[in-house]
């Protein structure tokens, strides 16, 4: 099996069936690290199962999905996240009764190990691993343009400081790899523009960004490869200009999505 | 319905506040040496009944652990309080001669293994499951107890060892209480508890037990809560499969939870023991559970200070109208009936949720006319 230094996650021919429907059909690539990957379809193409497959909530059917080097198959969810993958939604999952600081901070609280008996007596660690974990968490929110709403409860946000929020409480947990599901859904077009800067500013300070989406020109304009899924299968993959011109990406999705597109 | 805001109290420099608490603490102790009319208990023992209070606030604040911050539903939380009671007798009186406090830990030990033993299966299923699990086995407890010769069958165990009195049976010095008569205040010299002295009649000195240990488990409470630990469970309750991919280990973190109510529970369990002298089956039917659940749910889940209030009136209120006792499971009903209506986050629900509720209802005002902008939103 090929592992490079370079490749940080690697995919290999992942096969994940429910039954009689094949979600994912033999698919392999790679996500190089330091860049930001696109990975688009249609509606029902598979890419959100995709992401599903990698942060361990389905279990594929067969295949291997290495993280640097090293397989996650079998891996509890948790144990992926502090492992240094995170992920956002794409129906927002934030939790509504705590603030947005709080949200973040259990993003922080994963590559923490305080328990009960560090809280209970304030020991070195919990004061340690608090004041740490509250500093990640302000720089993150300040980064996102989310430090006046710090002790707002997450519920109380507004849509687009929600999305933002998950990318906060994300990068909190201090992944490689960071896996955003449509982060500009319901946002308008000057909106996406500035989260498409956001997440060149989130590659530039060293994640690597895994991006679906389906607004073509985000993804055409932010991203250094793309991966095209289309029922289950791979049918493209290569610089964006290569995806664009692809006979098989345009008759698959490009063509329907311009003509909704205008 | 009022909003129970307290900004100009939370607003004063912390030393008046410790200073305010300090008193508010006091007052609590002396609260059964005042006697004061109408507050104490007519035909009751003032201080039983002030000693059962805490109990309930000591179980209110335990079982909030796990219904409140980590959202499981447990009902058969008296299951954890019976094995607190149980180990507390058997070593004390049934089939050993420890003295109470070396019993105690041992019997918060046991209670906390059978909640780790109870959650490590049980709590991969959720909601109503767990729910139905949990009653069974609070039933399941009684029932060996009910059929268990080793654990005294119906007739229970007695003679269960009473805290070590300070200053032998004539204690250290001796407090008067206040007799209240026709406007005027008195000190009865006659009427005087003894400091500190656990005996048969006066149940004062229980209290102010139980009272200490309320007092230490709301601390308790409050540093584990602000931490990573209450994060973890608030985070688990909101939504566990988000929470397990953003790093918590839900599992670990409810099991947690479990064990903590647990011992909250088993210690109450012991110490109801021990001030009782005496337990059996009797002692720990569903109704408690019920009970519990109710101060827990009444109060306002997830705050501290919502569940005690809780606690107090399930454990209070029907003693202090003992006159009315024919009546009591009927007005109980009806007040929960209505509680449900009036306010189904309980009488103090914790602040964010009010803040959320009422940001809940602007939007609901707000989105009356513009019901097209929600869906293009969802």
């Amino acid at each position: 099996m090929l592992v490079s230094d370079a490749r940080i996650l690697e995919v290999d021919q992942l096969t994940l069936r429910f039954g009689g429907l094949t979600a994912l059909d033999n698919i392999s690539f790679h996500i190089n690290e330091g860049e930001i990957l696109g990975l688009i379809g249609p509606n029902g193409a598979g890419k959100t199962t995709c992401f599903n497959a990698i942060t361990g909530v389905y279990k594929p059917t067969s295949g291997a999905i290495l993280f640097q080097g090293e397989s996650l198959v079998g891996k509890k969810r948790f144990e992926i996240t502090q492992g240094g993958i995170a992920r956002t939604f794409q129906n927002i999952r934030l939790f509504p009764t705590m603030t947005a600081l709080e949200n973040v901070l259990i993003g922080a609280d994963a590559q923490h190990s305080t328990g009960i008996l560090s809280a209970l007596f304030r020991l070195p660690k919990h004061r340690r691993e608090e004041a740490a974990g509250h500093q990640l968490a302000m720089e993150l929110l300040g980064f996102m343009g989310l430090a006046k709403q710090a002790d707002e409860l997450a519920a109380n946000l507004s849509y687009g400081d929600q999305r933002r929020l998950e990318i906060a409480r994300a990068m909190a947990t201090q992944p490689k790899l960071i896996c955003l599901d449509e982060p500009a859904a319901g946002f308008n077009p000057q909106e996406k523009r500035v989260l498409m800067d956001l997440i060149r500013k989130v590659r530039d300070q060293g994640f690597t960004v895994l991006l679906i989406e389906h607004d073509m020109r985000l993804v055409m304009g932010v991203t250094d490869r793309i991966i095209v899924l289309e029922f289950g299968k791979k049918i493209a993959d290569g610089t964006p200009a290569e995806v664009r011109d692809n006979p098989a990406v345009i008759a698959a999705y490009l063509g329907v999505e311009e003509e909704d597109a205008s | 319905m009022s909003k129970f805001k307290l900004p100009a109290l939370s607003a004063l420099p912390k030393p008046v506040k410790i200073v305010l608490w300090v008193l508010v603490a006091l007052l609590a102790y002396a609260l059964p040496l005042l006697e004061p009319p109408f507050i104490t208990t007519p035909g009751v023992d003032f201080g039983g009944v002030l000693f059962v209070v805490t109990m309930y606030c000591l179980i209110a604040l335990g079982l909030n652990i796990v219904v409140g911050y980590a959202g499981l539903l447990d009902l058969g939380y008296v299951g954890f309080y019976a094995v607190g009671a149980y180990t507390a007798a058997i070593l004390t009186s049934f089939h050993a001669n420890w003295p109470l406090l070396l019993a105690l830990p041992v019997a918060v030990l046991a209670s906390t293994i059978s909640g780790v033993l109870l959650g490590a299966p049980t709590l991969r299923v959720r909601g109503d499951y767990l729910a139905i699990v949990t009653l069974g086995f609070g039933e399941i407890i009684r029932l060996i107890a009910v059929n268990t010769e080793w654990l005294g069958e119906r007739r229970g165990i007695s003679n269960v060892a009473r805290p070590p009195s300070l200053g032998g049976t004539e204690g250290w010095f001796e407090i008067p209480h206040l007799y209240w008569g026709d406007g005027s205040v008195l000190l009865d010299t006659q009427d005087t508890t003894k400091f500190l002295v656990f005996g048969v009649l006066d149940q004062i000195p229980y209290y102010w037990m139980g009272l200490t240990v309320v007092i230490l488990m709301l601390f308790a409470d409050y540093l584990v809560k602000d931490s990573r630990v209450g994060r973890a469970w608030e985070a688990t309750r909101e939504d566990e499969d988000a929470a397990e991919l953003m790093g918590v280990p839900t599992f670990r973190f409810k099991l947690l939870a479990f064990a903590s109510g647990a011992f909250v529970g088993g210690l109450a369990g012991a110490l109801y023991a021990s001030r009782q002298n005496f337990i059996n089956p009797d002692s720990f039917l569903l109704l408690f559970s019920i009970l519990f659940l109710a101060a827990v749910v009444v109060g306002g889940q997830g705050n501290r200070w919502g569940v005690m209030v809780g606690a107090v009136l399930v454990a209070y209120l029907p003693q202090r109208f003992r006159e009315f006792d024919d009546f009591r499971v009927l007005v109980f009903g009806l007040a929960l009936v209505l509680l449900a209506i009036l306010r189904p986050e309980g009488l103090f629900p914790p602040r964010r949720t009010v803040r959320a509720k009422q940001l809940e209802q602007e939007l609901e005002v707000l989105e009356e006319g513009t019901e097209g902008e929600e869906d293009a939103r969802v």
